[in-house]
């Protein structure tokens, strides 16, 4: 009854697929919305990507663990609830480990329910694999979106408000350019990040060689 | 794998069963959440204490001791866990004479609303700070409200006499263009940060020509005999 890919081996790519060659954000642009929100400072990222993270691993466990009890016409009802669940546990988390931070992330948290990475990974990964290989996907397809949103929290904290988690880098006489920790900003650095990682991949395919008769893999 | 194929695989699941599964996975989450619920509940709420408890300091300068009273219906009765109404908290110096009091207050700010906490100066009738207990404005620009010292400066003994007869202030808290304030109840905005200093002085105003007509009268009650020096 179940479509469960019976392969149990636990490789590298496992985890590392989350980390380049699929990273959500700057390979798969998914759950764009915190992307773009939240990375007004280093901080907010790191919070944002570890909270997902969370959801992320423990919603794909359950999924996976409970796959194959679940009616695939109930899926993505119980894939929700299941999030949810999980987004309301980090939400209580946050709050008991600091209000400060809590405040700072303000609705961005709840919103985790919605992030198309998260549904997208219970259905098209956890719910195929068993459940510590959707762990440790889960934990990697984490640790890529984190990065991802730390490379545009860090870029757009330091040049908008130049400091790095706080800290003030410059002194006084620097002159922040504001734009970057406003909204448009989101959009000039995932922008920025997006070239110089559609430039390093299309480097790095021109120098494997050709094989003739082998596939390609530019899009 | 074709289409029919795949139906003979994962045949249909009869209703029940999607209600059980459904079922079952809603008393799971319940039960999950309610157990973090209640483990998080009393750090969050001496987080929030501790949050509270931070700012009176800073809006009612020199409080040592504070007490938590409850305002409803122009009565105020000290704050258990089964008195309604707006929570009003007062700062007392060492000797427990009565500093000053503190409400809450909030306003639509740039992103969303600006909650804070300000503080009431009997002796001055002014408004002696303010501190924020939530917002979400930008960073580097509307938390300037925050950080800013020349902003902060307006609080210092911002005028906020009342007209008993009125009951409203004699005077609205306005928050007027950078550089042209002219009056002791006006706050001088920030360039830049226009909305987030408006909303500050909108939520004083809307809160002080509402309470402290009703509060004046009351501060007596606010005073405790046994604390007299």
């Amino acid at each position: 009854m179940s479509q469960r890919k019976n392969d149990p081996t636990i490789t590298w790519d496992t985890f590392a697929e989350g980390l380049w060659d699929n990273n959500p954000v700057f390979i798969m642009l998914l759950g764009m919305c915190p992307v773009l929100a939240v990375t007004n400072s280093a901080i907010n990222a790191l919070a944002m990507g570890l909270a997902t993270t969370f959801v992320l691993v423990a919603s794909g466990f359950l999924v996976s663990l409970l796959s194959k009890y679940i009616p695939k016409q109930v899926r993505i009802a119980t894939y929700i609830v299941i999030i949810a669940t999980f987004v309301t546990i980090i939400d209580y988390v946050i709050q008991a480990i600091s209000l400060d931070l809590y405040n700072a992330l303000g609705a961005f948290i709840q919103l985790i329910v919605v992030n198309c990475m998260i549904l997208g990974r219970a259905e098209a990964y956890a719910s195929k694999h068993r459940p510590v290989k959707s762990v440790v996907n889960a934990l990697g397809m984490g640790a890529g979106f984190t990065i991802a949103l730390l490379c545009l929290g860090g870029v757009r904290e330091l040049l908008g408000a130049g400091a790095l988690f706080g800290f003030d880098l410059f002194g006084p006489q620097f002159q922040p350019w504001v734009v970057m920790v406003l909204p448009p900003g989101g959009f000039l650095v995932l922008g920025a990040w997006l070239l110089l990682f559609d430039w390093l991949k299309q480097r790095k395919e021109l120098k494997q060689p050709v094989v003739p008769g082998g596939q390609s893999n530019a899009a | 794998m074709s289409s029919a194929e795949q139906q003979v695989q994962r045949p249909q699941s009869s209703s029940l069963s999607m209600i059980m599964v459904l079922s079952g996975i809603a008393m799971l989450s319940g039960f999950l959440v309610v157990l973090v619920a209640q483990l998080t509940a009393p750090i969050i709420a001496e987080n929030q204490r501790e949050l509270i408890e931070r700012a009176l300091v800073q809006v009612i300068p020199g409080s040592i001791t504070h007490r938590e009273f409850r305002l409803l219906d122009g009565k105020i009765s000290p704050a258990d866990e089964s008195t309604k109404g707006q929570s009003i908290y007062a700062g007392y110096a060492a000797n427990g004479k009565l500093l000053g009091i503190a409400a809450r207050a909030g306003a639509q700010g740039y992103a969303d609303m600006i909650y804070l906490l300000y503080g009431y100066d009997p002796a001055c009738e002014c408004i002696r700070g303010f501190q924020v207990l939530k917002m979400a404005e930008t960073p580097g620009l509307g938390d300037k409200i925050i950080k800013d010292a020349n902003f902060q400066a307006n609080f210092d003994a911002l005028d906020a006499r009342v007209d008993m007869q009125k009951m409203a202030l004699v005077n609205p808290i306005i928050t007027v263009k950078h550089g042209t304030k002219q009056h002791p109840w006006e706050i001088d905005a920030i360039t830049g940060a226009t909305i987030s200093s408006k909303a500050v002085g909108k939520a004083l105003n809307q809160s002080a020509q509402v309470l402290l007509p009703q509060l004046r009268p009351l501060l007596q009650q606010m005073r405790p005999s046994e604390e007299k020096p």
